[in-house]
């Protein structure tokens, strides 16, 4: 696991980038500022996982430990009623191996929260975790899985031998369920990584040959893909300085910067919560260390959350690259 | 300089605007209009453009639109496809610069 404060730097000196905030400051957006409804509480609730994927910003694997507490959750769970926060998107690592995460899904739709769940689709054929598609589906769960590529050779290249036939089978399975299926109710969202150091295409063209593949060879359905940018934090950030193309993408993401995107970035409408109870305002500023101003959710108010102040730095040219990124696709 | 091809020189590309600045004005907008989605998608376009890269054997162009394809969501299989469109057409001289374009591959990819 690389050290936050290292990375940081890195991305800081990298060579003719010019500060995101200056080039924020320019639009007329420095400081930026999150909005003062926020929709999602996106809770991190544990790095642990059965896969090591090659673009992961979390470095997640089976040799971390940490994971969120009931006491945590629970306070989430008051932030998100008191704020009025209707959406939680869980995240990890697999989420699904914290031991406290059926409670969590329990506990949310008891009190009318929408949830969401990352999951590497994977771990639902793991011993222990093969009953969580109809979990998920008795408790309305909006699935978002992930499948960066449609065809064997380009996934399993990011994420493993054999996980492509694995994710294939599961979303099979999530299909019996009724998840993707029109008229069914059961969201199931993929997700699209490139698949190394370059920018991410167009959502709808991808969209296209995603359906066209997975329906003519696998009859699989899904609701909306997201075309998410790989950001250069954790392992990709460590592929990137390996292969010397840590330079070049940086480049490439600075010189992609749209300013359209700058009003819908997902930091303005979201809060995220370390597996520790520390807000941040993203996921990736959480593996940077980078806290919110707002801190930890055990002391969070509603003046903390709304209009604040977001951190920045040189990674978040990869949300306003191009269409933009983010944890719901592209920007525009 | 030890060779006639140096990647940096892509990105000096706009340089041959500096004595021509309209020429290279028109140049640009020309070639973006160009490569946007029309009756043929971007993605397309950008195969095409890696096609005709591999037989005209521009260096700068395969770099370029190796990366494009893959940018805009091209796989390694439908960018050989491409190289061997242009195979077709100019023959064996051309196809063995695809060796160009699996290095580009090979340097950003996993």
């Amino acid at each position: 696991m690389q050290d936050a404060n290292l990375q940081l730097a890195d991305l800081q000196g990298a060579e003719n980038i010019r500060p995101f905030a200056e080039t924020l400051r320019d639009t007329g957006n420095f400081p930026l500022y999150s909005k003062d409804g926020l929709q999602t509480m996106q809770m991190n609730i544990g790095l642990a996982c059965n896969l090591t994927c090659k673009h992961c910003h979390v470095e997640a694997g089976p040799d971390r430990t940490e994971a969120m507490s009931r006491q945590v959750m629970e306070q989430c769970l008051q932030a998100a009623v008191r704020c009025k926060i209707p959406k939680l998107d869980i995240t990890g690592g697999a989420p699904e191996l914290n031991p406290d995460f059926r409670w969590l899904i329990q506990e949310a739709k008891r009190l009318g929260r929408q949830i969401i769940v990352r999951t590497n689709l994977t771990i639902l054929e793991e011993e222990g975790y093969t009953d969580l598609p109809e979990f998920f589906a008795e408790n309305d769960v909006e699935v978002v899985c992930s499948l960066p590529y449609y065809t064997e050779k380009d996934a399993d290249r990011m994420r493993g031998d054999g996980i492509f036939k694995t994710s294939i089978r599961v979303l099979q399975r999530l299909n019996s369920l009724g998840y993707g299926r029109e008229g069914s109710g059961l969201t199931l969202n993929l997700v699209y990584n490139p698949g190394g150091a370059f920018l991410v295409g167009a959502q709808q063209g991808l969209e296209a040959d995603y359906r066209r593949v997975l329906q003519s060879q696998y009859g699989i359905t899904f609701t909306s893909l997201f075309a998410l940018g790989n950001f250069p934090v954790g392992r990709f950030l460590a592929f990137l300085k390996r292969s010397r193309n840590f330079q070049p993408y940086m480049e490439k993401l600075a010189a992609a910067f749209n300013p359209a995107t700058v009003e819908n970035v997902m930091c303005r409408d979201q809060i995220s919560v370390g597996y520790d109870g520390a807000l941040y305002d993203c996921d990736f500023n959480q593996m940077l260390g980078l806290v919110s101003p707002a801190k930890h959710i055990s002391a969070y108010g509603a003046d903390s959350l709304f209009a604040r102040e977001i951190v920045t730095a040189n990674h978040c040219y990869a949300c306003t690259a191009g269409s933009g990124s983010s944890c719901g696709g592209a920007l525009e | 300089m030890n060779t006639y091809y140096d990647p940096k020189d892509l990105g000096k590309f706009a340089t041959m605007g500096e004595e021509a600045p309209q020429l290279w004005q028109k140049f640009s907008e020309y070639t973006a209009a160009v490569l946007e989605d029309g009756a043929l998608s971007a993605r397309e376009k950008s195969l095409i453009a890696l096609s005709v890269a591999h037989a005209v054997q521009c260096p700068y162009c395969i770099d370029a639109f190796t990366q494009g394809s893959l940018e805009k969501g091209a796989n390694e299989a439908q960018m050989t496809e491409a190289v061997h469109v242009a195979c077709y057409i100019r023959g064996g001289a051309a196809l063995v610069h695809g060796v160009q374009m699996k290095n580009i591959i090979k340097q950003v990819g996993f």
